[in-house]
């Protein structure tokens, strides 16, 4: 195989396809540039652009409003770091609740179908009303009270009711062959959810389950209508005393800054498991 | 560019790699019209990336595939127009599992030929009928055997009246009962001249409608010829290593 050096054919034909892949990139480039520029332009010229950019696009806010919304984003940042530890592990407890068979388990199964059902039904701004501000009338000892954590707590509640139907489409999607073989081999049912099912599981349902983070990393900014004086609450404040909307736009440049690189960690993670499965195979 | 202007297929040269592994190696090959080549050899010889380079599946490293005349392993080539002149069917079947057998048949035909729905599944479900599969027409893949979902897989790869039928070891998954339901319609299509690359474990069947046999290993074609001679008398030790070991003695 080392005295093996390329034809004079197989030369011309990378000669070719290199070619071949200039030109795609050269189409790509010439279309986006195109595409974005045209946008721009239509957008520059709409009959109120000079009031649009006086109110939304005025640097001295952005200025003035970014070292408190940075300030604040850590709020937002916190509870979706709680949130999202909670809502994976109990997500996948509901999951495995309802793809449970044995009939002790039965109570366990009711209650995670009608949970999902029921908050699922529930807008998740609803749940950070009734969390907020109805459970500390409940007067529980040894809770806080703070809107913080009822908010948090809301968030938990609703996203762990969509993360357990995203889990649970994974664990069906694994092919029943994969069942059978981990039983022939002796393992329980719970086994071989835990070693064989939930692992293959768990890589399927990454792209969806993403999906889901990004959405609770939005989400907290549903926590400022109970108070908690988040980024976004922050931003609004401003606005109020200012007249001035630019803050809403550094609020979501922020947001963005958060979201984008767990999209790439995601696909990073999603590429290594595909390469290692695939090794070598066709 | 290339090619003797008379066959239907002629790769010279043909290399493939993936990383340092190097899978074909100065692979050459012409097939005729009406020609039946069997490609033999044990796993990891070479046969099934062989097949997948014809169909343009693979980007190979080096070498000439002529088609037609024609070299398709130019690049500029639209590889879809090639394999819309060429039938593939698969070791696992590979049908839609979401379609019926007939839809299965048709959605080449009307997409991709242009043919109108009634017209495609007339010709299909003549086809079906020729294979025994006239009652599963309705069904859904998995709702029949191995056997059937092969023989459907066949009739799916004929319905756009391909000019090369590439096989790729397509009775390798199933039990032997119903390998001779498989390799009867295969016979039936190299009787009526169809040309055909078939990668097989199956030696006798090579043996009777092969042209010519091909042995493969590690990525060369180490002897080629009527099945007669490869059968009988192969003049590489190799060859003969490997058939002591798959010809029942």
């Amino acid at each position: 195989m080392s005295d093996w050096s390329p034809s004079q054919h197989e030369l011309d034909r990378r000669r070719v396809r290199s070619r071949l892949r200039t030109r795609s990139a050269a189409i790509a480039t010439a279309m986006t540039v195109g595409v974005f520029v045209a946008i721009g332009f239509a957008v520059t010229q709409s009959p109120g652009w000079e009031t649009v950019k006086e109110n939304f696009l005025s640097w001295p806010d952005a200025k003035a409003s970014f070292p408190d919304i940075r300030d604040a984003i850590w709020l937002n940042i916190k509870m979706f770091l709680i949130a999202e530890a909670f809502i994976l592990v109990i997500a996948m407890l509901i999951a495995m609740a309802r793809v449970s068979r044995s009939p002790w388990l039965m109570p366990l199964r009711v209650t995670a179908v009608v949970y999902t059902d029921v908050v699922r039904g529930i807008p998740t701004i609803l749940l950070v009303y009734l969390f907020a501000f109805g459970m500390p009338a409940l007067q529980l000892q040894g809770l806080s009270n703070s809107p913080f954590f009822w908010a948090t707590a809301a968030l938990i509640v609703s996203y762990s009711a969509y993360v357990a139907e995203v889990f649970r489409s994974g664990i069906e999607s694994v092919h029943p062959s994969q069942w059978s073989s981990a039983q022939a081999l002796g393992l329980s049912r719970g086994q071989a959810l835990r070693h064989v099912i939930v692992p293959q599981a768990v890589r399927r349902v990454v792209p969806p389950l993403l999906n889901d983070f990004v959405s609770l990393q939005k989400d907290t900014a549903l926590a400022s209508a109970a108070g908690v004086f988040e980024a976004v609450a922050t931003a609004r404040d401003y606005t109020l005393y200012n007249f001035n909307f630019t803050p809403y736009l550094v609020v979501a440049g922020f947001f963005i800054a958060m979201t984008v690189p767990l999209a790439r960690l995601c696909d990073w993670l999603t590429a290594r498991m595909r390469r290692r499965e695939l090794a070598g195979a066709l | 560019m290339s090619g003797q202007t008379a066959s239907l297929l002629s790769v010279s040269g043909l290399r493939k790699s993936y990383g340092d592994r190097v899978v074909l190696d100065d692979v050459s090959l012409t097939v005729e019209p009406h020609d039946v080549i069997c490609l033999i050899g044990s796993s990891g010889s070479g046969k099934s990336t062989l097949l997948r380079c014809l169909n343009l599946l693979e980007e190979i490293d080096d070498g000439i595939i002529a088609f037609e005349s024609r070299e398709i392993s130019d690049p500029r080539v639209d590889p879809r127009a090639v394999r819309s002149r060429i039938g593939m069917v698969f070791q696992a079947y590979n049908l839609f599992p979401h379609l019926t057998v007939l839809d299965n048949c048709t959605l080449a035909p009307r997409r991709v030929h242009g043919v109108s729905r009634a017209e495609a599944e007339s010709r299909a479900l003549s086809l079906l009928e020729r294979f025994g599969l006239a009652e599963h027409a309705a069904k859904h893949p998995d709702q029949m055997s191995g056997g059937q979902q092969q023989r459907a897989a066949l009739v799916r790869a004929l319905c756009t009246s391909p000019t090369l039928l590439l096989l790729d070891e397509i009775t390798a998954a199933l039990d032997p009962e119903l390998v001779g339901e498989v390799l009867s319609i295969v016979r039936a299509e190299a009787e009526a001249g169809m040309t055909m690359v078939i990668a097989t474990h199956e030696m006798a069947f090579a043996r009777d409608v092969a042209t010519s046999v091909c042995f493969l290993d590690r990525g060369r074609i180490l002897e080629q010829g009527p099945p007669s001679q490869i059968f009988s008398s192969p003049t590489e030790e190799r060859t003969r290593q490997f058939l002591r070991r798959v010809l029942p003695t």
